[in-house]
């Protein structure tokens, strides 16, 4: 539901039923609502099985990627004697997006089957749970409810009677946007410095201390107790039109707008909804500008774009970005666009691992570019310099973390082009100091 | 991270700050993993393949500990977990979290980044500045009390701004709320 605030009719509520319901965080209380019924029906099945079930669901992966979830798990090699790990990307930093915080928040336990069907399911008898280090209170409730799913059997040597073995360690992370990035993750916990790996090898293959590895968010493990228990069919169901798009989503609004929160919606509803009618639109006397539709790291819509936007994840590509992580960024007409793309192209550059030069020059060299131009020197051919750096930081890297700076800068300048041009011809005042 | 802007290390400030040694090298160093806490790393060693992975965590607890993480303690570290301490040192400034120097009593990250940024964030670092005495980012009130930072998305931006008070999350602060805020904290 619209957490915190009240369900929206249109709204399809799944992973958020309990969002805001502090006794579903308990083993007892979630069992009532419910919860461990996937579980143990996923126990009773075969790993292929599984695997089958979620891959006809259309079940496709939440952190922002999309890749099908099912085709994943299937891409870990059977009976190769090797371990296998499960890992639950919970590094949550993408700018805008803050809905994983509050699965684990409310619903730990579900997050908890999730991961130990998933582990079962690419046999992995030990998973692994990335929290980032600033979730602080996502952290006690996920370790507070492990605790209890051991003592209540749901997790250890012998789960819930089968013989069958899951264990899960909780894993916190310590400051890097850039561990968010699966095989950055892995290094992470393998005690490492966070830089991404260059793939091939995929972490299928290996992984997690160089094993068949799973990586997937928490929202997308979340899911998957409700597709066992209820079916694939039911979950495809889920569908507004596009079969490509199946489920629900989660999508946290942000920025300027009235009622900003996470609301879950099935694939496919139109943009404006959740915008106008779920988020109650701008602010008073205030219209919509920008819409950042999938975290910060998509090109910007206009607010026009995004009112003909249907979202899902081939419809905001169709609008001219993508569904990402669906961290919705709203901006009115109070905001400054340039001002705020240099803020996004300072967070790719304190985030860049530096270790492409493409990545590391380029993310710091656009950033001081913007901060010229916000603070009047910027020169008349600036905006092609940008344009032309972002170019060679798209594409040409280990990680797409370059590509995701240069994404807001190209479409930022593209659609508000007047607003960059009024500082280079200095009819704005500066909106930094020269340094 | 790149060595650019805002990870809080900032520059030395507080009595035992030279370059991470100084005092602490006259006095005696207690080691951290003794007792109960070596007996909850020898624990963690059980979840992990190789003891490497234990490293974030060892770092954890060092923190947890002494608030900061010194050289000496990165030697330690080192030495129980089988690593050099060059190695440990590399990746623990990888990591902004963990801080190579002391900080304040009261540890303050406030998100400013776009999200939060449109919604005022910028004026509730001011305000924190201001009603902690620390004057600016990274600077240690004089009092020892608190130490100020920006930090980027701290992942509540439905709840601009958010602040993280050491180990404690605070949802949608504006600048009016800071002081009652911080009276919590002495
Ligand atoms: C720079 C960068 C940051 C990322 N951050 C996250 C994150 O915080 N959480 C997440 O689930 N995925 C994140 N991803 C995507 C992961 O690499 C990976 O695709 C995802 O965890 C796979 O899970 P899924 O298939 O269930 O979506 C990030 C990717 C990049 C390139
Ligand atoms: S693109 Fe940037 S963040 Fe990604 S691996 Fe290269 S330097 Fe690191
Ligand atoms: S941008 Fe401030 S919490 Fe995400």
């Amino acid at each position: 539901m619209g957490y915190p605030h009240p369900p929206h009719p249109k709204e399809t509520v799944v992973l958020s039923k309990h969002f805001g319901d502090a006794e579903a965080r308990t083993f007892e209380g979630w069992v009532t609502r419910g919860g461990y019924e996937g579980l143990k029906k996923a126990l009773g099945m075969t790993p292929e099985q599984i695997i089958e079930e979620v891959k006809a669901s259309g079940l496709r992966g939440r952190g922002g990627a999309g890749f099908p979830t099912g085709l994943k798990w299937s891409f870990v090699p059977k009976n190769d004697g090797k371990p296998h790990y499960l890992v639950c990307n919970a590094d949550e930093s993408e700018p805008g997006t803050f809905k994983d915080r509050e699965i684990m928040r409310w619903t730990p336990h579900g997050l908890i089957e999730g991961v130990a069907i998933a582990a079962y399911a690419i046999g992995s008898e030990r998973a692994y749970i990335y929290i980032r280090g600033e979730f602080t209170e996502p952290w006690r409730i996920m370790s507070a409810a492990v605790e209890e799913a051991y003592r209540h059997g749901a997790l250890g040597g012998n789960v819930f009677g089968t013989g069958k073995r899951i264990d899960i360690t909780l894993h916190r992370g310590a400051g890097a946007y850039i561990c968010g990035e699966e095989t950055a993750l892995l290094n992470s916990i393998e005690g490492k410095r966070g830089n991404p790996r260059i793939k091939p090898p995929f972490p299928a293959i290996a992984g997690l201390f160089g094993m068949p590895t799973a990586v997937n968010n928490v929202e997308t493990l979340a899911a998957v107790p409700h597709i066992i228990l209820r079916g694939a069919a039911w979950y495809t169901g889920l569908c507004l039109g596009n079969p490509k798009s199946t489920g629900t989503k989660l999508v946290s609004i942000c920025g300027h707008v009235q009622r900003p929160g996470n609301y879950e919606v099935t694939l496919g509803t139109p943009l404006k909804e959740i915008l106008y009618d779920m988020a109650g639109g701008p602010r008073p006397g205030r219209r919509i500008k920008a819409v950042i539709p999938g975290g910060s790291s998509v090109p910007i819509l206009t607010a026009e774009e995004a009112d003909a936007t249907i979202f899902d994840y081939e419809g905001v590509v169709a609008a001219g970005s993508m569904l990402g992580s669906a961290g919705m960024i709203v901006m009115d007409d109070t905001t400054d666009m340039v001002y705020q793309i240099m803020r996004l192209a300072r967070f790719y550059a304190h985030e860049s691992c530096a270790q492409c030069t493409q990545c590391r020059e380029g993310t710091a060299w656009s950033t001081r570019i913007l901060e010229r131009i916000l603070a009047g020197n910027g020169k008349p051919e600036d905006l092609e310099l940008l344009l032309d750096l972002a170019d060679n930081m798209t594409g040409k890297t280990i990680c797409v973390l370059s590509d995701s700076c240069a994404a807001p800068i190209v479409s930022g300048i593209k659609k508000f082009r007047g607003e960059f041009e009024a500082y280079l011809k200095k009819l704005r005042q500066p909106a930094l100091v020269a340094v | 991270m790149s060595d650019t802007v805002g990870a809080p290390r900032g520059p030395q400030r507080g009595a035992s700050a030279h370059g991470g040694h100084g005092t602490e090298a006259d006095a005696a160093y207690q080691p951290v993993f003794v007792g109960e806490t070596r007996a909850k790393l020898e624990k963690l060693f059980e979840q992990y393949p190789t003891k490497q992975a234990c490293l974030l965590p060892a770092l954890w607890m060092v923190q947890e500990q002494r608030g900061w993480i010194s050289e000496r303690a990165i030697g330690e570290v080192a030495e129980v977990l089988g690593l050099t301490p060059a190695y440990v040192k590399g990746v623990v400034t990888f990591y902004t979290m963990y801080h190579t120097h002391p900080v304040g009593r009261h540890f303050i990250q406030v998100c400013t980044t776009s999200p939060c940024n449109i919604c005022g964030a910028e004026d509730v670092v001011k305000a924190f500045l201001q009603h902690t005495g620390c004057g600016e980012l990274g600077a240690t009130s004089a009092d020892g009390r608190f130490t100020v930072i920006e930090v980027e998305c701290l992942g509540a931006c439905g709840f601009a701004t958010p602040v993280l008070i050491d180990d404690d999350f605070h949802e949608s602060v504006t600048p009016e709320g800071v002081p009652a805020l911080l009276q919590r904290y002495k």
